[in-house]
């Protein structure tokens, strides 16, 4: 605040003169720019290709339509001020009320505005779909055909993070940290309720959902330690509900994932059982091994030995399901029903059916869901991609895990 | 956490015990005690001074248009004070939550005021204001001697007020609902949210529900049948336009509210799957169905704010609307347009970029006739001579601050801006800036503009400049540092912060919170002084403004039968052209006046669903059982009233407009 003070004794302290109505009128504003320019207005300035783009929209939407903001207002000022009822000099036309041209300006302006951010709107909105994997890690450097994005899958908890690297075998709480300058790939989802998966630095938010799977793909470019945290609402521990999230050079990361494997703790269903239960404010915490297949059983919901998965669920279902017979098994197909928050000591016996039938893979990381993007490449002015890029983008992600 | 689960249901009070009293939390039990008593006091004043049988005869049970509009909007403001208190509760945690102080608010508490600062703010302050408002001027307007339906007028405000009633009580039985005010499951399904909040959530707006869905076929109809011989369509006033379109969205969308509230109480009290993670429920489902009526609802509250602003604009400019059949397609595209804009609520939530761009167009699209409508105004106040009093001056700050609402809006719009804005605190300022700016602003301004119609005096101007200068400098104080937060990637609906940087701009917010209040109190004092000073504000002609509509030209206030002739409309701007023309008021060849009779049954239907409300929040089987019977019951009973209308005698009429004649001829006119 001190800033704020030192401003306004300084503008206080010319004795009054002719000067000093303008210097009242401009001290609040004048007043505001050391307040801003202090703030760190991290959407618009952060450290990530994504990010950067998105905020780079924002700023040419918003002065797309100052355009039209501002005259707008200078008008209504100005006619606010010349018609007043004391002005006896202004026309005045009682009966005047249609025009034409008038018409087809006031409409078509706004039109043109909106033609204009329609078209941004639908390029820039294909552009940075989360969905997408990324064509460039900054302007003019596209991703290069035997890049390969760092995968990180993301699992909402009440009420911490958590992060699981499959590529490096490991996995922390409320820690994420990349490399700079290589893509990385998100595949985000929850455990219990909805939360927003949310980087203000690196790309805009995407909600991660129980039993459900979304995805995002962004790339820091500078090394520095930002802010993680859920941007939407998700009970009482929300707040406390952050993450640090890193940026690291190369050599800085291999050395970050070894500490990590350092560490001797497994992250096995039954640890994560034990993490998924509520909790606040939880601390950095690591896990040097995770089980195979652990997020495909969180999407799934069946981490707890002997539920059904969902695809496998989805299977049945899709076969005509188990008829009368399956009404005996619905225990194994409930998540929520008594792992209810504070709910959790009256949990009754459970039926439990040991083994399905399924066509399908044993669930795994490779497991994929059938994507629900086509990501072939757009076309049009603006959006040529380096052949390369786009054959690396569509080119099926190889994994050694 | 939540309240402690309750080991077994008693077969009388259901899950209801003495453990569920907020004991624990000193900050409620104050409040409890503060409202006992202010409550007593009111209540032995009334008793005192004999008011009792005034106010059940000639308001509780009235069905009379105009009372009931007003009690809707003392509905509003009470429940206004209510929201406000808690909109100053937020502000001073946010401002002292830093620094690794918990502020003085636990999350179980803090969680429950912004649900019900939204779910209030919303249904019980802006809902009421608006219905309130077209209650009381719709029928004057188009020169009706009431609504289509009065005795559902009167029902639908009771039904309004018991989901009122429940909010409130959510505050000393129980909890109210930690979910923010669109309770998204799974957190709002009983696994997650055990307790009572989201029960009293869900039948607060159901019981409140009933009351819009039917105000609204109410106010349709009335439109359609009643309005007086000669106005077409396209010689509706603008306002009653916008109500017209309003309560069409609202008789489209509400249903939908009801439809996914009550899958919400199955899922809550039978145990179905429609939004829970288990048997493929669909939370998702739930988010589409719920703004598929919330964003409908975002123009139910504008649309008629819009009217206020053509009429208020049109009379002080002492001009012609311009471009008013330009101005009635414009709200018409608005309405159907609101219906195809929801996914850009939750661009978040995975959809592919080709349908979140089609959410993103439409939504812009919406801006072009609501620019028009700015432009409409601007052009009236063009070549006008404008007058300065209270509602121009709201119309005049709601232009200026709704514009730049309205850009963020689009900004938000612009999917990619959404992903790294969406659910920040520039949404926040967003929102309020369009529904302060914009809803609020248009009441006040209509609250000026109309209160001489409506009490027969004006406000006062002096405490009225200073509540409004306290209410402009006071919005862009408290909002435009959230605008600024949202941009540093700060969050709604946290309790406490990490990062000290912040805590300067929510202070420069908190200061602009109390301007606000000084806003609200100087409104307060301003209604009591004018009250005070009624004879030196009185206006004896019905027409203070110069008006151009149909309400002018009745006396202020209206008699119960408003006109006592139909009257015939020959233009657009019926009044402003009868006063050109020359038109003389009839003085003599009245006849009887045939009127709807007041009935108590609105009052006890609503009680009932009160009690059946309450008892289905706290599982009292046997009652709720009892109290729908009874419902149903009193309904049918209500049906065998065959004495609900009676006849005002020709001599009372005469004598009334005599009256009249004699108050006019006091102002020379």
């Amino acid at each position: 605040m001190s800033y704020v003070l030192h401003c306004s004794t300084r503008l206080g302290a010319p004795p009054m003169s002719h000067s000093s109505r303008l210097a009242r009128r401009i001290t609040p504003v004048l007043l505001l720019t050391p307040l801003l320019s202090a703030c760190d207005m991290i959407v618009l300035n952060p450290a990530g290709d994504v990010a950067q783009q998105q905020g780079d929209l924002v700023v040419i939407s918003t002065l797309l339509m100052l355009l039209i903001i501002v005259p707008v207002m200078a008008l209504t000022i100005f006619f606010a001020w010349k018609y007043r009822a004391d002005n006896k000099e202004a026309r005045y036309e009682p009966e005047w009320s249609h025009s034409t041209q008038l018409e087809l300006a006031i409409w078509g302006a706004p039109l043109l505005i909106i033609i204009c951010l329609g078209a941004l709107t639908w390029v820039g909105t294909h552009l940075l779909d989360p969905y997408r994997p990324l064509a460039r890690t900054a302007p003019g450097q596209p991703v290069a055909a035997d890049v390969r994005p760092l995968e990180v899958q993301v699992v909402a908890l009440d009420w911490k993070w958590l992060f699981i690297y499959p590529e490096q075998g490991i996995a922390t709480v409320n820690e994420l940290v990349a490399p700079v300058d290589r893509p990385i790939r998100f595949r985000i989802s929850s455990s219990s309720v909805m939360n927003s998966f949310y980087v203000p630095a690196l790309a805009g938010q995407i909600y991660a959902m129980p039993a459900m799977e979304t995805k995002l793909h962004a790339v820091f470019n500078r090394p520095g330690n930002f802010r993680g945290f859920s941007a939407n609402y998700s009970g009482a521990g929300f707040s406390g509900m952050r993450f640090d999230a890193r940026g690291l050079s190369n050599a800085d990361f291999d050395s970050w994932v070894e500490t990590v494997r350092g560490t001797a703790v497994t992250l096995d269903r039954a640890a994560y059982l034990k993490l998924e239960q509520p909790s606040e404010n939880v601390p950095v915490t690591h896990f040097g091994q995770v089980e195979r297949g652990l997020f495909d059983a969180v999407v799934n919901l069946c981490v707890e030995p002997g539920k059904m998965c969902q695809h496998d669920m989805m299977a049945i279902d899709a076969k005509g399901g188990l008829g009368l017979a399956g009404a005996y098994n619905v225990a194994q197909l409930s998540h929520d029903k008594f792992a209810a928050r504070g709910t959790d000591g009256a949990r009754p016996a459970r039926f439990m059916v040991a083994a399905m039938c399924d066509t399908r893979p044993v669930p795994s990381h490779e497991f994929e869901l059938p994507d629900p993007v086509n990501l072939a490449p757009l076309i049009g002015a603006g959006l040529a991609l380096r052949a390369g890029a786009v054959s690396a983008a569509l080119s099926p992600i190889p994994s050694r895990f | 956490m939540s309240a402690p689960e309750p080991t077994a249901i008693s077969p009388i009070f259901g899950r209801l015990t003495l453990d569920v009293l907020p004991l624990h939390e000193p900050i409620v039990v104050a409040t409890f005690i503060a409202v006992v008593i202010g409550g007593a006091a009111v209540l032995a004043l009334i008793t005192k001074f004999k008011l009792w049988g005034m106010l059940w005869n000639d308001w509780f049970t009235s069905v009379d248009h105009k009372k009931i509009g007003i009690m809707y909007m003392v509905l509003g403001l009470v429940m206004f004070l209510r929201g406000f208190a808690d909109a100053i509760m937020m502000r001073l945690q946010q401002v002292m939550g830093f620094n690794g102080s918990e502020g003085y608010l636990n999350a179980h508490h803090y969680d429950q005021i912004f649900t019900a600062h939204g779910v209030i703010m919303i249904f019980f302050v802006a809902m009421p204001f608006v219905t309130g408002l077209m209650n009381y001027l719709v029928p004057l307007q188009i020169g009706a001697r009431d609504v289509s339906f009065p005795f559902l007028n009167n029902f639908s405000f009771w039904m309004t007020t018991a989901g009122a009633v429940l909010v409130m009580m959510s505050l000393f039985v129980g909890e109210f609902a930690q979910t923010g005010w669109l309770a998204y499951p799974p957190l709002s399904g009983i696994a997650y949210s055990p307790a009572s909040g989201v029960d009293y959530y869900i039948w607060a707006l159901q019981i409140a529900g009933v009351g819009t869905t039917l105000s609204g076929i109410n106010l349709i109809v009335t439109i359609i049948k009643l309005r007086a011989p000669g106005m077409s369509l396209m010689r509706m006033p603008v306002f009653t336009w916008t109500s017209l379109c309003t309560n069409v969205l609202i008789v489209a969308s509400f249903p939908v509210l009801t439809g996914v509230l009550l899958l919400l109480s199955l899922d809550r009290y039978v145990g179905t799957n429609f939004f829970t993670n288990d048997f493929g429920g669909s939370p998702m489902m739930y988010v589409n169905l719920i703004w598929i009526w919330g964003h409908p609802e975002v123009y139910i509250l504008i649309l008629p704010l819009f009217g206020v602003f053509s009429e208020i604009t049109a009379t002080f400019s002492g001009k012609r609307l311009f471009g008013y059949t330009s101005m009635v397609y414009a709200t018409v595209v608005i309405t159907i347009l609101s219906y195809v804009v929801w996914l850009h609520h939750f661009f978040t939530m995975g959809s592919g970029a080709s349908v979140n761009s089609f959410f993103g167009i439409t939504t812009m699209v919406i801006s072009i006739p609501t620019g028009a409508k700015l432009f409409n105004w601007l052009f009236t106040m063009y070549r006008g001579r404008i007058r300065f009093d209270l509602p121009m001056m709201w119309t005049v700050a709601f232009m200026l601050t709704f514009v730049v609402g309205g850009m963020t809006g689009v900004l938000l719009a612009v999917p990619p801006a959404d992903f790294v804005l969406h659910n920040s605190l520039f949404l926040i300022a967003h929102f309020h800036n369009v529904i302060i700016g914009g809803v609020l602003f248009g009441l006040f301004a209509a609250i000026n503009f109309w209160w001489p119609k409506a009490f027969g005096f004006k406000l006062d101007m002096f405490w009225g400049k200073i509540s409004f200068w306290c209410w402009v400098v006071g919005f862009w104080l408290a909002f435009m540092p959230l605008y600024v937060l949202g941009l540093m990637g700060v969050t709604r609906r946290m309790r406490v912060f990490d990062d000290p940087s912040l805590q300067i701009w929510f202070i420069i917010a908190g200061i602009g919170a109390v301007i606000i209040a000084a806003g609200i109190g100087a409104m307060l004092v301003q209604f009591a002084v004018s009250i005070w000073k009624r004879n030196e504000l009185r206006d004896e002609t019905g027409d203070p403004w110069n008006g151009r509509t149909l309400e002018w030209a009745t006396s202020s206030p209206p008699p119960d039968y408003n006109f006592a002739f139909t009257p015939v409309v020959h233009g657009l701007d019926a009044w402003h052209e009868m006063k050109q023309a020359g038109v003389k008021r009839p003085l003599d060849g009245f006849r009887a006046i045939h009127m709807p009779k007041n009935t108590g049954t609105g009052v006890v239907l609503a009680a009932l669903s009160l009690v059946c409300g309450f008892a289905l929040i706290w599982y009292m089987w046997w009652l709720a059982i009892l109290s729908f019977v009874g419902l149903v019951g009193y309904a049918i009973y209500h049906t065998f009233n065959y004495k609900r209308d009676f006849h005002i005698p020709v001599e009372t009429v005469a004598e009334t407009e005599a009256a009249r004649t004699r108050q006019l001829a006091t102002v020379g006119a």
